[in-house]
């Protein structure tokens, strides 16, 4: 464990951004403590780097990949409660502790997002949710308990009993708070490793709602593509996709490695608004002439369509991609989701994976949590530079208009405004801020404008910064 | 009806190949026994293994580098079905020059020392007929280099012993594996600049280890294309070489 000079090649998920970093991978609590003590500051924790914008990234400062801290340290057969350290990721969690027994049934993540190459640490900063929020929630509300490495080497037991402040703003807390060395969550056990789906196409929103209202009650994973591309009567046209863990025959548990991969960005990217055009329309059209298709499939393909292709965002070339996604809640959801729609079409932008999903009611108890009751909507973008951020810009108007917010682990972009705007609880937040933690996200979209908290005694007004 | 779990001994299994090899034993269900000289890291290495489906793990903690504590060793590591043998340090070749008596201990450490362990445990695997010896030495191993030849002579030597150990093994059905990594990103070497093509993750080396030791390999050069890097090392005319920097 060493810090070596600058490097420029940590790039997060999107490949939007350069950022010169000083790099260190320790091992264990005290090569942990040790970077904090002698490294550069500020410092922030990268996991897997599956972010896609500047919320894994710290430009000019320190990045502790969490890399190294990948044992586990306990596993209960009998309850299904894991302990283990942050930078274990959660393929290895399926792979190793959620093999099915004799009868088919096995231990399973609570909450899993679209890529198994993800950490625990990460899953846990980010919050994230999954094709099963409605049952289940986001991720933080399965982690009863989590060990915090703060920047002046405090070591800190955090649950909803122990350090609640720091607990609650640790969950999403984009690893501002301080390094997460260890966390428990609670597996659930599922009757199966197989899936039965179900693929339904789709005309509009309105059916949408109508096949995700019908969906929530019996099927624990339900998401949508929508065919970004169509315009007027086809607008919000897309297939309606649910799964359920079936009992039974014993499924394949995910594999450890990638058979495909993207060995290296291409000068120019394949995905250009030819095959973009052309992927859509061929993909509204696979299930055929049916309006509903049914199988039983393993759960990787089904859960994680994308990670069958390592490294696909190299895919969007030099420049990258941005991600949007925002949520929007219940009683404007339709209708923003088919102005963004309508503003994207518009722009001639087009996304070549466009993902919707109705959101549950299950609170998380992140302060910074994105997930809330309502529709999510997610897109991809190539970077073109001004005129795509320009756009960008023009959906988070739309979002902000409905009560909407943006997911900072997919954000690249959005103004200080925007991300004040989504998340009321930002003020209580800063607190909890580690003063020896940033990251570029956290520069840029919040920045110390506003005063810090003010000390009790001598309120002091508010100033305006130019 | 399940057969018994497969019983094997990883020597220095806090290195971060050994540790990845473990691993994937572990999900085997293998019996493990763990040797290392950090007691903590051995019980933070066994916990883990623990998890990921180890039918067991013991440990002994102990200065593996010491020929004199190698007896009470043995006493605890009963007979295995494989071992392998993984501890080692990089030696720096500057001060071995400046400091010979430091040198001495770096060739004790990387050869003496093994050599003497495999030697006590060889015949235990020869009596029962079976099993793989598997010993982690070096491509620094292959040709004495002036910019590392006192680790590459340490390497080399284990490497000339392990050809003698297949040889008298070879009658009982004992395997003997040489390993030789090229550059690999664990601890040992986290001081060097790390990037390029030829540094492979542990994980990786340790996918081809644990494949060679089921396919009973003599040699195996890993990641595959440090083969052929070495066979051009091994085979460059001394004219050229001595020109090199290597």
């Amino acid at each position: 464990m060493t810090t070596a000079g600058p490097r420029q090649d940590r790039l997060a998920w999107g490949r939007a951004h350069r950022f010169a970093h000083s790099l260190t991978r320790p091992r264990g609590l005290a090569e942990a403590r040790a970077a904090l003590r002698e490294g550069p500051r500020p410092v922030l924790a990268l996991g897997c780097g599956r972010s896609y914008g500047d919320s894994c990234l710290n430009a000019d400062g320190l990045l502790i990949e969490t890399g190294g801290l990948d044992r586990f340290i306990a596993f209960d057969p009998s309850t299904g409660l894991l302990e283990a350290e942050a930078g274990v990721r959660l393929a290895d969690v399926l792979a190793t502790v959620c093999r099915p027994d004799a009868d088919g049934s096995a231990w399973f993540p609570p909450v899993t997002p679209g890529t198994r190459w993800v950490s625990l640490g990460g899953a846990l900063a980010n919050d994230v949710h999954g094709k099963n929020h409605h049952r289940f929630g986001s991720f933080g509300r399965h982690v009863p308990r989590f060990t915090l490495l703060r920047g002046d080497g405090e070591l800190l037991v955090c649950s909803a009993r122990e350090n609640e402040d720091l607990y609650r703003a640790t969950i999403g807390g984009l690893g501002l708070t301080g390094l997460i060395l260890s966390l428990r969550l609670q597996l659930r056990r599922v009757p199966g490793l197989m899936l039965v789906a179900e693929d339904i196409r789709f005309d509009g929103l309105d059916e949408f709602y109508a096949l995700a209202a019908a969906s929530e009650a019996g099927w624990e994973y339900t998401v949508a593509w929508i065919d970004c591309l169509a315009r007027g009567r086809s607008l919000g046209r897309g297939i309606f996709s649910r799964a359920n863990h079936v009992p039974g025959p014993v499924g394949e548990t995910a594999p450890l490695a990638n058979r495909l991969a993207v060995p290296l960005a291409p000068p120019f990217s394949p995905l250009n608004r030819l095959s973009l055009r052309l992927f859509n329309g061929l993909y509204f059209r696979k299930l055929g002439r049916k309006r509903r298709a049914r199988r039983l499939t393993a759960y990787a393909p089904s859960l994680y369509p994308l990670d069958a292709i390592g490294n696909w965002n190299r895919l969007y070339g030099r420049r990258g991609f941005y991600q949007y996604q925002c949520v929007l809640p219940p009683e404007n959801a339709r209708d923003a989701v088919a102005e963004l729609l309508g503003a994207i079409a518009a722009a001639g932008e087009g996304s070549f994976l466009s993902v919707l999903k109705t959101m549950g009611h299950a609170r998380s108890p992140g302060l910074l949590s994105f997930p809330m009751p309502g529709t999510t909507l997610a897109l991809d973008f190539p970077n073109r530079g001004a005129s795509t951020l320009a756009l960008l810009d023009w959906l988070d108007a739309i979002t902000l208009a409905a009560g909407g917010r943006l997911y900072p682990a997919k954000d690249g972009r959005m103004s200080a405004k925007t991300f004040a705007a989504g998340y009321p609880e930002l003020p209580r937040f800063r607190r909890s801020v580690d003063p020896a933690f940033s990251s570029s996200f956290w520069r840029r979209a919040a920045p110390a404008a506003d005063p810090p908290a003010p000390a009790p005694s001598a309120p002091i007004p508010a100033l305006e910064h130019s | 009806m399940t057969a018994p779990a497969r019983k094997i001994a990883v020597l220095g299994a806090t290195s971060a190949i050994a540790e990845a090899c473990a691993r994937a034993w572990a999900m085997q269900g293998a019996s493990l026994f763990l040797a290392g000289r950090r007691a903590d890291e051995l019980a933070a290495v066994a916990q883990d293994l623990r998890v990921r489906g180890a039918s067991e793990v013991a440990v002994w903690a102990g200065d593996l580098a010491d020929p004199l504590r190698h007896a009470d060793l043995l006493a605890e590591l009963g007979a295995p079905d494989v071992v392998l043998l993984a501890w080692g340090t990089l030696t720096d070749q500057a001060k071995a020059e400046a400091d010979p008596p430091y040198a001495a201990r770096e060739l004790a450490t990387n050869f003496t020392a093994p050599a003497a362990l495999l030697l006590a445990i060889a015949p235990r695997l020869a009596e029962r007929r079976a099993g793989v010896i598997a010993v982690i030495t070096s491509v620094a191993g292959d040709r004495g280099r002036q910019s590392n030849f006192v680790y590459g002579a340490a390497k080399g030597g284990l490497q000339r012993f392990l050809e003698g150990l297949r040889h008298r093994l070879h009658p009982s059905g004992v395997a003997v594996l040489d390993i030789r990594p090229g550059f690999v990103k664990t601890p040992m070497t986290a001081h060097l600049p790390r990037t390029g093509p030829l540094w492979a993750e542990p994980a990786r080396v340790a996918e081809d280890i644990v494949r060679a030791v089921e396919r009973r390999r003599a040699v195996l050069y890993t990641p595959w294309f440090w083969r052929w890097i070495l066979l051009v090392v091994r085979t460059l005319p001394r004219p050229l070489f001595h020109r090199s920097r290597l």
